[in-house]
């Protein structure tokens, strides 16, 4: 499980997995699900686009990112969020289908696209793929306390100068750079579930932004590790195990979250003078 | 005359079975997706709409496992992740978002398993691409009688719902103190778009069902304030999109680069991409307009009216 290729299916999955982490608690704190949903997505009409002409995935996946990203800035300027994302999305599928109708073989290349194979990860990719993830992380911190004010408090960011549309188009930016860095490896459902399961988990268990965003990349560690395990062993994708795994992870914490709010309420009830004063 | 008929539709096309298939299918599923739709606008539901379209790609290849029509896949695990959305959360505004995106992640990931248990057990390929992207030229002919039962189903229980719709989408509050239950009328709403999305899911593909259920309406209610209306006009929109690309994919037989035809889907998504842009331009000259009228009062120009409405419907 840990010699010859498998070594780099694992740094690899390991990185995938640190900047989904950070990526996903901005994702989660503003709300913005479903646009991390949809430039991953997306970008799979750019991989089709470049497996067609014979061109670098990699560059096609990034152009169609990062055009998603700007395009869905520049549509919901005119009109509504979710629809300006939703009807960006479904053009750029709507091109990959087209693509992918042009090209010979397609099916399998289809299926690791948006499922991902992270058992067979090219030693070539680890590079570009430590690049991108450090310019993302590097662009977080750059937007950190920006991206917490307009999230948090829409006015006082306001009141400070802060344009919201010009940050809300840069976080899209680094989204598009994290799924290019990270679909080809392990696929669009995997980013998307890593983005969203790990930090909505997090942030049930603390409110502070640090701890949640080490929290957050700690469980999304957790569960491409097991979910790469189980796939290793059992031979079935691994997306079925991550996606389902955070899931999972989040419907425990609910599930805690509300016993221990059950126990707090009891412990107060128990001691009414304490609770009144 | 003739001339002009063989150029826009390529010869054989009227003759055709799976062509006549498609026609009918696609105008019933636009216009159920139109009036299903403009409500999904104005709730800012368009995330859940692709959530239910995208989860049912896992009962599709279950279905396809199973031996049965995927419609009945789409539709059954459509209505599961809508109440696995409505009790993770999806009528609090702030957990709405994150509700959603765990049930689309978690029905990705049985997705992958059943697509990846369908190519391994059969020979044909093509199952996900069929699945995902969705070929109307496909659609069996005995489905035909149930597709349009459903859509007619969903078109009646949508009339019939329409007033106490409309004022819960609009205003929830006022809903509420007139006596109206919301949160049963947002969990029967979902369950609507549900079976609207998988329907829409059965002509152009899990991936691609939202383009139908969000552009139309979107675009009709650039052009026209009334929901009422907009329902009209965005069937209208949903169905010629869905016209002019069967007309265009039957064409592109003869098109380059390849010698099979381009997918359907495309143009579909395409024209509906087309359309919403072109009512974008529209609805901004129709303000200029008023506001050169109106002059020093824009704002005045600006409420209940519903420009160019049957300029674009024609």
């Amino acid at each position: 499980m840990f010699s010859g290729f498998m070594v780099n299916t694992w740094i690899a999955a390991t990185m995938a997995a640190a900047i989904a982490g950070v990526v996903g608690f901005f994702v989660v704190l503003r709300g913005s699900a479903f646009a991390a949903h949809a430039i991953p997505h997306g970008s799979f009409g750019g991989a089709a686009g470049a497996v067609l002409i014979g061109a670098n995935t990699i560059l096609g996946l990034g152009i169609f990112a990062v055009g998603g990203a700007l395009g869905i800035g520049w549509l919901s300027r005119r009109g509504r969020h979710d629809v300006a994302t939703a009807l960006a999305l479904v053009l750029m599928l709507g091109l990959g289908a087209l693509f992918l109708s042009f090209s010979v073989e397609y099916a399998a290349a289809v299926y690791s696209l948006l499922f991902g194979e992270v058992l067979g990860v090219p030693a070539d990719e680890l590079l570009p793929m430590a690049g991108l993830g450090l310019t993302c992380i590097v662009a977080i911190a750059f937007l950190y306390r920006p991206l917490l004010l307009t999230s948090i408090t829409p006015e006082v960011a306001e009141a400070r100068g802060v344009r919201p549309g010009r940050i809300e188009t840069g976080f899209l930016l680094v989204v598009a750079l994290a799924s290019t860095m990270t679909v080809p490896v392990v696929g669009v459902l995997l980013m998307f579930s890593l983005m969203i399961g790990p930090a909505a988990t997090a942030r049930s268990f603390t409110s502070s932004p640090l701890r949640a965003i080490g929290l957050s990349v700690a469980i999304a560690l957790a569960i491409v590790w097991f979910g790469i395990a189980i796939a290793y062993l059992t031979n079935y994708p691994v997306g079925f195990f991550v996606g389902t795994l955070g899931a999972v992870a989040y419907g425990c914490a609910r599930i805690w979250t509300a016993q221990h709010r059950a126990r707090t309420a009891a412990i107060l009830t128990e001691a009414p003078p304490l609770a009144a004063g | 005359m003739s001339h002009v008929l063989n150029a826009l539709f390529a010869p054989g096309f009227f003759a055709n079975g799976p062509v006549r298939a498609a026609v009918v299918v696609g105008a019933v599923v636009a216009l159920v997706t139109g009036a299903v739709g403009v409500f999904t606008v104005i709730r800012s539901q368009a995330f859940a709409g692709h959530a239910l379209g995208e989860v049912g790609s896992a009962g599709g290849s279950l279905a396809f496992l199973s031996g049965t029509n995927p419609l009945w896949g789409y539709m059954g695990i459509a209505v599961v992740a809508a109440g696995l959305m409505e009790v993770l959360g999806v009528h609090r505004p702030r957990a709405r978002d994150v509700a959603t995106g765990l049930v689309l992640g978690a029905g990705l990931g049985f997705a992958a398993l059943f697509l990846y248990l369908d190519t391994t057990s059969s020979t044909s390929t093509g199952v996900t691409v069929t699945i995902l992207f969705g070929s109307l030229f496909t659609i069996s002919q005995p489905m035909l009688p149930g597709i349009v039962a459903l859509s007619a189903i969903v078109l009646v229980v949508i009339a019939s719902c329409y007033r106490i719709l409309l004022l819960s989408s609009l205003s929830p509050e006022l809903a509420a103190v007139r006596g109206v239950p919301v949160r049963a009328v947002a969990i029967a709403y979902l369950v609507i778009m549900a079976v609207a999305v998988s329907l829409a899911a059965e002509t152009i593909g899990t991936i691609l069902a939202t383009a139908l259920l969000v552009g139309p309406p979107a675009t009709a209610l650039r052009l026209t304030k009334r929901p009422g209306g907009a329902m009209v006009v965005a069937g209208l929109f949903g169905v010629a999109a869905v016209w002019i690309g069967i007309v265009l994919a039957y064409d592109s037989f003869y098109w380059p680069p390849v010698d099979h035809g381009w997918p359907v889907s495309f143009f579909v998504v395409a024209m509906v991409f087309v359309f919403y842009l072109g009512a974008g331009v529209v609805a901004a000259v129709g303000r200029a307009r008023r506001n050169r009228r109106v002059g020093m009062f824009p704002a005045m120009g600006e409420s209940g009216c519903e420009p160019h409405v049957d300029a674009d419907a024609a």
